[in-house]
Order: C-alpha cells, then structure tokens, then sequence
C-alpha cells in the first residue's frame, strides 16, 4: 500500500466511524461498506502486469475464489438468504463496474492498468456464476470436493512461489492472450496477496472438513477474505473471530481512534521511515559481493534484520490500525521478537498468526499422526520440527535458501527443546540476570545469520556473505 | 482526560494549526542550510573525496543534491582542519576533474596527490577534489565561493570552452536551485546573469517544510548512502559497457548558436574567470585549459569531435591566451596533455591512464609556476 492509499483509507475509515454516532443523518451500513471496499481494494491494490489484463483478472479470481469456496462450504441444511444473492449481485455488479472504469477517465486509475472490455468481464462473471452454481448443487460440503479445493489453492500457492514454474505459467498466459511467450518471467505473475488468501482459503476448508466451521454470509465471508487492510502482509485472521466482529454495532469514538491512530502513526513510522531508510544499507543480492569487510557485513546483516522487522511489524500495526478505524480487531503478529531469549519464544513472537496457522493445520495433525504410529518422540519432535519451519521457509518462496532459512530455524527450535529437556533435569541453574540478556544476544544472532538466506536468492551469494561475516574470505 | 471524550475533529484541527505554524516558522528562519550541516559524514561515516553526485544512486550509493551546505558537510574537508605543513590545494571544474567513469583512486586529485609534491617551505601539497559534474564557471564560481571559507593555498581551475557560453552558465541544476547564492554574486562582483524562470523559486511557500521536501529527503538520502560509501568506497557506477566518444562526427560548424569565422570575447564569459580570479583574493589561481579529445574519422576537417568545431575552438584557445596575457591570469594550455586513445564516453572524460598523463603536465607547470616540487 502506499501512503496516498493508507490516507484514503483511513479517512473513509473516520468517514464512516462517524457516521454511526447519535444524530448522524448518513448511516451507512458496516458489513456492506466493508464488503464493497474490500472487494474494489482487491483491483486497486493489485500491482501492474505486462500479460494482457492480468491485473484484471487476478483480482476478479480472488473474489471469485472466495465466492467459489464459500458456496463450497455452506452447511447443507443452509440456504443462501436474500442478503447472500445481495451480495452476489452486487460483486458481480462491481466487477462489472471495475471494468467500466476503461470509459470514465477519472476512474481509470482503480486498476494499474487499462480495465477490459465489458463483453470481457461479462464473461468472468457468467463463469463465475456457473462455477459457483455448479459447486453449490453438486459439489457442497463433498469431502473429495473439499480436499480437491484444498490441492488445487496448494497448487496454485506452488506455481506462483516457484520461478521456473511462474514462468511456465506466464509463458501460457502470454500464448492465450496473443503475446510473446518467449518474453515470459515470473515477474509476471504478481498475484497480490494470494499467499494470504490461500492460508485463509484453507483454513476454512480443513475446519469444514473437520466440522467446525460456522455459518457466515457470502458478504462476510468474502470480506473475510479480501479484508483490504489484511490483504497484502496479513496478519491472517480465523473466520470464526473475525466474521462476529462485522454484526456487531460500532461507533468511532475518542480512545478507539486514538488507539487506531497511535497504531498506524507507528506503522508508518515503522515501516516508510525506519524500514525504508534501513532499507539503503541493508544486505541484499546487490551489494552482498560489494563488502569485503567483516564488520561492514554484519552491519548490513543487523540493518537487514532490522529491516525486515520494521517493514512487517510496520504493516501489521497498519493493518490493526485501518481495521480498528472500521471496527474490526485484527489479532496481533508480533510481540517484541528480537528481545525473546529463546528461538521458542521467538517463534512464538513472529508472524504468530502464521505459525499458528501451520500449528493448527500441519504441526498438530502431522506429530498427532507420527505418535499414533508409536514413532520415536524425539524423532517425531525433529521430524515436526524440521518440516513446520522447512514449510514455512518454502511458503515465502520455492528456492533453496527459503528452504536452507526454514531447517535452520527448525534445528534451532529442536535443539532449543532438547536443551531444555536437559537443563530442567539439571540441579544447577543460570542466574536468569545473566541468561536473559545473554539469552537475548544469542538468539538475535541465530535469527540474524539465518537472514543471510533469507535476504539472498543464490545459494552461492550465501555462502559469499558467510566467509565474510566470519573472516573467511 | 478521558479518552473516550476527547473530540476527534478538534484533534485534527489543532495538528493541523501545530503543522502550518510549524511550516511558517521554518520558513521564515530559512532552515535548509542548518539543516544541511547536520551530517553523519566526518564523525560515524567517513567524508567523501568528492563532491556528492550520482546520476544512479543505487548503483553509486551517491545522489545529486542542491545543497551546497550538506555537500560541503559531507565532504572529508569539512572536518580536516589544515596542518601547519598543510599547502592546500583545491581543484574545481567539471565532470573530468570530478572524475566521471573513474574510480576515486583514479582522479585527478588523486594523481596529483601521488607526486606527492612540497612547497618551497617544505610544506605538503595536499590535492581537494572540488569538481562537480556540470559544466558552467558560474557553479564552478559558486563552489569557490563557498570553499573559500576552507583557507586554500592555491586554486586549480581546469576549464574547457563549454563552460564558456553565456547560455550554459545557467543550465547547471546547481545553479538554478541556488538563486540565493546566485544572486550574492551577482550582487557583489556585478556578474551579466539574470535570474529568470529557470531558477528555483524561493518564495515563502518553497521555503517551508512542504516546499523543501525534495531538498530535505535527498540530503537525508546522502546520509543514509553513506553507510554503503563507507563500507565499499563506491560512489561512482561505472558501467562494464562504456559508449566511447563518436570518432565520425556531424558535418555541423554550430557552437552553442555561434557561427564562424570566430568567437569574440563578449561571447564567453570571462567575466566569470576575472570573478572567480578576484574572489580567490590573495590566493593563486591557475586556469588550465583541460584536454580535449581530436578526432580522425568523418567530418574531423570541420571539427575536433563531437563537443567543438574546429574554428570555435581555436578562436576559444587564442582568447584565452589573449585575456590571459591582457589580465594577468596563471593560464596554461594542456588541451593535448592526454593521448587520444585515453578518452571515455565524450571528448573530455579520460581513462586513468589520460588522467595520469594530464596529472604529470600538470605537477610540471606546478614546480615551474609555483615552484611546488615533487
């Protein structure tokens, strides 16, 4: 997002907010602001492509997607009310509208490019209807439709985070639009926010399977979905905590937008000023072979750190921020991560709602599975251990250092157990004055040389940037 | 107070007066060049060997900025005071003395520096890189104004005749964002330059804190590349691919709107010269017509490469040597002091081994005029 869209958000968040107070004559309908800002904040934050109406069409299967899975997972013995073919119509009606901003020219700006033709988005929407049709009479509440749902988001999550497989699909997508496929590159194919749509998707999915999922509109749940603050960086939300907070009543008084605006006042300073400048002398794939010095590296490799926190965290606390404008109480994603004394508590203190995520839908089920078939513990620890973080590290990207990233944190995390194990068996104990700091200092610095592959695309550029760091070169 | 109470408009109202109030103080103090000062550079970063310049400041961790303040501050002779055996020396001039397409070991200051050169008084003669990348002898006029206040023993003013038209003195983006300046200039020596629309507003509004917004971002830009300057010493980006300067030149005998047969005085503006030559006071200066490149391939009948027609220079060359000689000026020509197959992307930048060849005529007009001797 950038600082013209965060202020156009936040005053229609303090436009609105206002609006439900006593006496006001404009009052407008929460749920269905959300839903209809949400929905055009999908086209106009989605970044430009050089594929023929890409950025069109991105944005129309996020909806679409939402639209499919909701009608997927709707109880059987539920059927969809008028406000559910409300908002049907109505998204329908704003892809539509989306598309009509190619013949009004002070609206053209919604999408970073050219909207398509109508007889174009007429198309999607008929197939969208159809499929969701289609899903909603044939396919509702089917185990193998589900788990079907379940693969096909997985794969697609797998296609857009893999380069050679990114360029595959660019290189369709050019032959079906008529360009040059051999002009093909990931670059392409930059589906904005996908990675947090699929891990939401999935959440409802697996909690249909397993029986727990509430009964939300087709209006809440696509909010849900595509919540405009949440979209890009997260934090990624339960439906079951977020879809209550859109019925109940709210009026924007003093503590909550001051709260709301101490929230994103901190974001902005987080994340324009501190990651931004940071961002001048922080490592990456540029200047990693440019810095002969050790001590120049690690200050690069600390500025990275840094950086990555301010930037995210930065987010985050906009996200909370815009949210708490319109009434809705986002869950937190960090909590002071670099001042934990342990990987654990680190871990327990970064991105939170992504590792709780993969908690509840990998780690869980996956050790649950392993003790069931009386495997070792320890090696149902390093196995859940190792293969949680080595998900999490292939979730930012299919490369090998993103995998490199995730078994270093899983090995810290195992080691970090067994330690632990030990140690309370153990009579003599450390002066917690001295462990917490010096927990502090060592964790910092297992979370900071893991950076190294985190901030570098090559393997070889990692390796450069160890011998270094460590007078090796 | 209750927070619940507090009025949400009556909150914005008063940021809003706290802001404009803020905006008129500021631009009431003209807070820039404070502003400007305040520098990381010569206290946790090293200073720069060179003036702050950078067409493409990711690649050269160096950007260009208006400030001559944060320029100045950012350079290592901001915090160098001069030793007693300190003999100083600045060299100004264009994009050639600044060193484009050269690495800082490899400019002209640095050659110079390495003949390691003393005074009659056994003092070391100390080279300063004060070259900036835009031809004109108002903003080389303008550096030596303000870095008089840094006590030289001597000035160096390599020139070339593109920094000689009327027309090019205020092309320089420096000078067009330093009307101020400018205008003390104009106002002390009686300078033939008018400020018009190219030059930078400094109404009240530029000066406040939304008008200087560029100005104040790029010198917090300077301080933040400084980090990667420290720690690679880069602060140029020299492409592995250089576009040399044409050999096969344009059948055109135009220069700068002039036709020939001949320049004439009036059309150049010595008057800058004579400024900067009575601005430096006591302190020596000597003006060095810097090398030029002299093509063989098509058209070099009528021109010496792409930047000058045969007859605008020679005419430039023999006006020098005439207001010299009239004025009294420290003038050399060293217009061939470099080996044709030495020069880059245009007919003055040089390669390091141009630049050394250039350096070495140099420290021989330096033991002979100034009796500065290796």
């Amino acid at each position: 997002m950038t600082l013209t869209q965060i202020f156009i958000f936040a005053a229609l968040g303090l436009l609105a907010g206002r609006s439900y107070q006593a006496g006001s004559r404009l009052r407008v309908s929460r749920g269905w602001l959300l839903f209809v800002t949400s929905a055009l904040a999908v086209f106009w934050l989605q970044p430009a492509s050089l594929i023929r109406n890409l950025p069109f069409a991105l944005p129309v299967a996020s909806l679409g997607l939402a639209a499919v899975v909701w009608a997927l997972t709707l109880p059987k013995e539920t059927r969809p009310s008028r406000q559910d073919w409300w908002a049907a119509g109505l998204l329908a009606g704003l892809i539509l509208l989306v598309s009509l901003t190619r013949y009004i020219e002070p609206m053209s700006d919604l999408l970073a490019v050219r909207a398509p033709g109508i007889e174009f988005a007429a198309i999607f929407v008929a197939v969208l209807l159809l499929l969701c049709g289609l899903i909603y009479w044939l396919g509702r509440g089917r185990h193998f439709v589900l788990h079907a749902a379940v693969l096909l988001i997985i794969a697609t999550l797998v296609v857009l985070k893999s380069e050679p497989l990114a360029q595959v699909a660019s290189g369709a997508l050019r032959s079906l639009t008529g360009q040059d496929p051999t002009l093909a590159s990931p670059l392409d194919f930059g589906w904005l926010g996908f990675s947090y749509i699929a891990f939401r998707l999935i959440h409802v999915l697996r909690d249909r399977l397993a029986g727990r999922l509430p009964a939300v509109s087709l209006r809440d749940f696509v909010t849900y979905i595509v919540f405009f603050p949440a979209l890009i960086s997260g934090p990624i939300d339960r439906l079951e905590r977020f879809a209550p907070q859109l019925r109940g009543k709210f009026v924007l008084v003093g503590d909550q937008f001051l709260a709301s605006g101490r929230r994103l006042m901190t974001g902005l300073f987080m994340k324009f000023v501190l990651a931004d400048a940071l961002a001048f002398f922080a490592l990456n794939a540029s200047n990693a072979h440019q810095v002969e010095s050790s001590g120049w590296m690690w200050l690069l490799l600390v500025a990275y750190a840094l950086r990555i926190f301010s930037d995210f965290a930065g987010y985050t606390h906009i996200a909370i921020g815009l949210g708490m404008l319109f009434g809705v109480v986002l869950p937190e994603n960090f909590d002071r991560p670099y001042l934990k004394a342990n990987i654990t508590a680190f871990w327990n203190s970064w991105h939170m709602t992504l590792t709780q995520w993969v908690r509840s839908y990998y780690f869980n089920p996956v050790t649950r599975w392993l003790r069931e078939h009386k495997l070792p513990m320890l090696a149902v620890i390093i196995f859940g251990q190792l293969t949680t973080m080595g998900l999490i590290g292939l979730w930012h990207g299919i490369t090998w250092n993103f995998v490199t990233w995730g078994l270093w944190h899983g090995a810290g995390l195992f080691i970090h157990n067994q330690w632990t194990s030990f140690t309370k068996s153990q009579p003599i104990q450390m002066n917690p004055r001295l462990a917490q700091p010096l927990g502090i200092l060592a964790t910092f610095t297992f979370v900071t040389i893991g950076w190294v592959w985190f901030a570098l695309p090559q393997p070889s550029d990692a390796a450069h940037v160890f011998a270094v760091l460590f007078g090796m070169n | 107070m209750d927070a619940s109470r507090i009025s949400i408009w009556r909150l914005l109202v008063k940021t809003t007066i706290l802001f404009i109030v803020l905006n008129l103080l500021l631009s009431t103090f003209n807070f820039l060049p404070v502003f400007g000062r305040l520098t990381l550079y010569n206290g946790p970063l090293p200073g720069r060997e060179r003036l702050p310049y950078g067409d493409d400041p990711e690649r050269s961790y160096n950007l260009n900025l208006y400030s001559l303040e944060a320029m100045f501050a950012s350079h290592k002779l901001e915090a160098t005071p001069k030793a007693a055996d300190e003999f100083r020396v600045f060299v100004i001039g264009d994009s050639s003395v600044w060193g484009f397409l050269l690495e800082n070991k490899n400019t002209l200051t640095d050659a110079l520096n390495a003949a390691g050169l003393h005074s009659a008084n056994g003092r070391r003669v100390i080279f300063y890189n004060l070259g900036h990348p835009t031809i004109s002898l108002t903003k080389d006029l303008m550096i030596l104004d303000y870095a008089m206040q840094y006590d030289p023993d001597l000035i160096l003013w390599p020139v070339t005749l593109e920094a000689f038209p009327l027309s090019k003195q205020t092309s320089s983006p420096l000078v067009q964002n330093n009307p101020d300046k400018i205008a003390s200039l104009i106002a002390n020596y009686q300078l033939p330059i008018v400020i018009n629309e190219d030059f930078a507003s400094s109404s009240f509004f530029d000066r406040t804190l939304i008008g200087q917004r560029r100005n104040l971002a790029d010198i917090i830009r300077l301080q933040l590349y400084g980090f990667m300057w420290a720690a690679t010493e880069i602060d140029v980006y020299i492409p592995d691919d250089i576009e040399l300067r044409a050999v096969d030149l344009e059948a055109s005998e135009d220069f700068a709107g002039l036709q020939p047969p001949e320049l004439h005085a009036e059309d150049l503006a010595f008057d800058a010269l004579a400024v900067g030559i009575q601005l430096a006071g006591e302190v020596p200066v000597l003006i060095i017509n810097e090398p030029t490149f002299v093509s063989d391939g098509a058209n070099s009948n009528m021109r010496y490469n792409s930047f000058y027609p045969r007859w605008a220079y020679d005419s430039y060359r023999f006006l020098m040597q005439e207001m010299s000689e009239q004025n009294g000026w420290n003038y050399v020509d060293l217009w061939q002091a470099a080996s044709n197959s030495e020069f880059t992307n245009t007919p003055i930048h040089l390669t390091p081994q141009g630049t050394l060849e250039l350096a070495n005529s140099i420290v021989a007009v330096l033991d002979e005029t100034f009796n500065l001797k290796p």
